[in-house]
Formats: structure tokens, C-alpha cells, sequence
């Protein structure tokens, strides 16, 4: 979709402004917000292509006044009523008026180190072909789907060379969507700033993103 | 936001969905075990050792994990190198993905939309807020991170470092420079 989350190219927002000896959170609740968005993850009701769709989901004007944090808090509150974890009304109570019918085991603290250590690997076996080899020319999709997928609008209808066949992958346009992982190859694509961005981008720019093959055609 | 997360604790450890201690131990591996620490790590020791860097540059993954740095979002590394003539800079345009094992959690600025929107456009102009002006001659590459690839900077190594050893060599390699918004330090 081509939500507020699409930055790449966008103007004025401001200075970047690093924090010197930034602390890792800034305040008690970013601690609960990376550790409820974790432990309700591993409850293993949705994958990360839709925990991204839930916070691209958010409407733009409400997702450009928060921080990150914030943005993963108001996303997890919706894949929670969405997935029948919680409902609106505890929400505004702050504490369960229910019982849940929902079986899966809680993250226990022992099993934290685990399961960050595992990780979740993305890639997956197929028996497809890659369609396209390293040096290969090739032109991005002028595609606006309305669903998730992780090809930026920046790079859309743009030309550019096949750097890396980097395996096969999930493919989240339906991952996001309940529509399995379908695995497709990944590719890396290398674009000329100035095909981005025009004739007076800076010349010595060139900029890549990673595609899926469904992203891509043939020049 | 604070009673909004505090509400969210209380009603799903009420229902049994999760558990607050792991909470506390997700809290602690970020805050206390993995950060820019690892990375540095992995950097100093491509380069002390030739045959550790040609496998960082072949199976980033997989020399990363030898030294016990693998899982949550570093799943599947890539290690690139600055060269004098190629400067690497990192981003996430459409959220914020970030090599976690090796890094750690990002920083603000890295997840907001002045550093994302720009990264890819302006990187020059980006760079010179961290204070980092590369020679006009140098190329640059920005690395946008749109799929499960996370990629890590190896910074040039700096001159005057012959003899350091890799723990002194990483003390001079900066969370920013591993992201390519920052160079290594100088040589002590």
C-alpha cells in the first residue's frame, strides 16, 4: 500500500538530530512496548509481515505524530482485537472482563535467550528457477498493490542491474495477508541515483533495495 | 503511553497469554548482552584476520556466528566494505529493520522519518549531520534494507593501527560507523 510508512524521497521532516549517549529506551514503557510486541509475537497468532502491515495501517497523520514505539504499541493493540486476543472494552478498562479461548502457550522467561537466538529465518526451499542472473538489466514493477509488500514507491518503473540472487524467501505481499509464504527468489538491485532521483541527483550516488521476483521485469 | 502499555501488561497476563519475567529478560539481552559491543567485535577481527574477512565477505552469517552472534533480525547478514573509493550506508525506508545481533536495537533516529526519507536521496547531506564529509570523489552506496537481508558497514580500518590488539581495535568502531553514518576512530 502506499502508505506513510514509504519514506524514501520524501521532503522536510526536519533534522535528523542524534542523540548524544542515547540510552537504549527512553522511559520505562519503551521497555513494555519491545517486550509485549515480542512475547504476544511468539504467541504465534501472526507472522512479522503483518505485525509491519498493522503499523503502515496506522492513518498517516497519526503514525507521523508518534515515535516508533508508539507506532508498535497502537499496532500490537490492533493485532490483538483483531486476532480476538483482547477486546476494545478491556482496552478502555485496562484489566480482562473474559476469559480468553485462546490456547497457545505464553513466552515463558526461560525460554526468552532461545528464542532470540533461534530468530526467525525468512528463507525457504523452492523448486523455482531464478528468472533473472547477476548482471542482468532489469526495470522495477510500476505496481501500486493495496495490500503490504516491500516494494518502495521510490523505486517503482526505475531501471537498474541484478546485483546478488540472495536465495529464496517469504514472499510478504502475502505472508501479510493469510495467503501462505509462497517463496520466491530475492534479489538485490542496484539503481544510478540519477535514474531515482534525475539529472541532477549527486553522480556518485547509487542506491539498492532488496526485490522479490514478482517486483521485477525484464528491460 | 505509559498507562496505555501498562494496560496491555495487565490484561494479557490476566488471561494467561503472557509472561511479565519475560518481559523483564527480553528487556535485559537488549539492554545488557547484544549491542554495537558485537559488532565491533566482528569488525576488529576481519581486520585482523584475513581468512575471517574473506568468510565475512563470502557467508556473512555464518562468520558472524562463529563468534556466537546470530538469531533475532541477523537471521541472514550481509557484510559490506568501505573502500576509499565506496562509502556504505545503511537504512530502512519502509520501517525499521536493523541487524539486531550484531547492533543491537536501533536509535531513534534511525527508525524516523528525517533519516528514512532522506537516506536514499540526500545521503551526502545526511552524512554531514553526523558530522562525516567523504571527498567528492567518493562513491557512495545507500543499502536499503527492504527485505530480510540485514546488512552490516565494515569500516575502513584506520591508519596508525598496526599493533593494537582486536580488543583495543574495537573500541575504535562506533555503533555509527557500522551503519556508515558514522567512521572508525583514530588510532589512540
Amino acid at each position: 500500500m502506499n502508505g506513510p510508512h514509504d519514506l524514501g524521497g520524501q521532503m522536510d521532516f526536519g533534522p535528523i538530530a542524534p542523540e548524544q549517549d542515547e540510552p537504549v529506551f527512553h522511559g520505562e514503557w519503551e521497555k513494555k512496548a519491545l517486550g509485549l510486541t515480542l512475547c504476544a509475537g511468539a504467541l504465534g497468532l501472526w507472522n512479522i509481515d503483518k505485525s509491519r502491515h498493522a503499523r503502515e495501517c496506522l492513518h498517516p497523520a497519526d503514525y507521523y505524530s508518534s515515535s516508533y514505539y508508539e507506532i508498535w504499541v497502537k499496532a500490537l493493540e490492533d493485532l490483538l482485537l483483531n486476532h480476538g486476543c483482547v477486546d476494545r472494552d478491556e482496552l478502555e478498562a485496562g484489566r480482562s472482563l473474559r476469559k480468553t479461548s485462546i490456547t497457545n502457550s505464553p513466552l515463558a522467561a526461560n525460554n526468552v535467550a532461545s528464542l532470540l537466538a533461534a530468530g526467525g529465518p525468512c528463507d525457504r526451499p523452492t523448486t523455482a528457477e531464478a528468472r533473472f542472473s547477476v548482471g542482468d538489466h532489469v526495470r522495477m514493477k510500476n505496481i501500486h498493490p493495496a495490500g503490504h509488500t516491500r516494494l518502495p514507491r521510490y523505486v517503482r518503473g526505475r531501471a537498474g542491474v541484478i546485483e546478488e540472487i540472495a536465495g529464496t524467501y517469504v514472499l510478504p505481499d502475502d505472508n501479510a495477508h493469510g495467503r501462505g509464504e509462497n517463496p520466491q527468489w530475492l534479489y538485490r538491485v542496484v539503481f544510478d541515483g540519477r535514474e531515482l532521483w534525475g539529472p541532477d541527483a549527486d553522480p556518485t550516488l547509487s542506491v539498492s533495495v532488496d526485490a522479490w521476483e514478482s517486483y521485477i521485469e525484464p528491460v | 503511553m505509559t498507562a496505555r502499555v501498562r494496560a496491555l501488561e495487565t490484561i494479557l497476563s490476566e488471561k494467561g497469554l503472557i509472561d511479565p519475567a519475560a518481559i523483564d529478560e527480553i528487556v535485559d539481552t537488549y539492554q545488557n548482552k547484544i549491542g554495537p559491543q558485537n559488532g565491533a567485535k566482528v569488525v576488529a577481527r576481519a581486520w585482523s584476520d584475513e581468512r575471517f574477512d574473506a568468510w565475512l565477505r563470502k557467508d556473512a552469517t555464518a562468520a558472524i556466528a562463529s563468534l556466537g552472534y546470530t538469531g533475532r533480525q541477523g537471521e541472514h547478514m550481509r557484510a559490506v566494505h568501505n573502500t576509499p573509493d565506496t562509502h556504505n550506508l545503511v537504512v530502512c525506508t519502509l520501517c525499521s529493520c536493523y541487524p539486531w545481533s550484531v547492533l543491537g536495537l536501533p536509535p531513534v533516529w534511525y527508525k524516523s522519518p528525517p533519516y528514512r526519507s532522506r537516506a536514499v536521496s540526500d545521503p551526502r547531506g545526511v552524512l554531514s549531520e553526523f558530522g562525516v564529509a567523504l571527498d567528492p570523489h567518493v562513491n557512495i552506496r545507500v543499502w536499503d534494507s527492504t527485505a530480510e537481508l540485514r546488512y552490516l558497514v565494515v569500516p575502513m580500518r584506520p591508519e596508525g593501527t598496526d599493533g593494537l590488539s582486536e580488543e583495543a581495535l574495537a573500541g575504535l568502531v562506533s555503533r555509527d560507523a557500522m551503519i556508515g553514518t558514522g567512521l572508525a576512530g583514530r588510532a589512540p
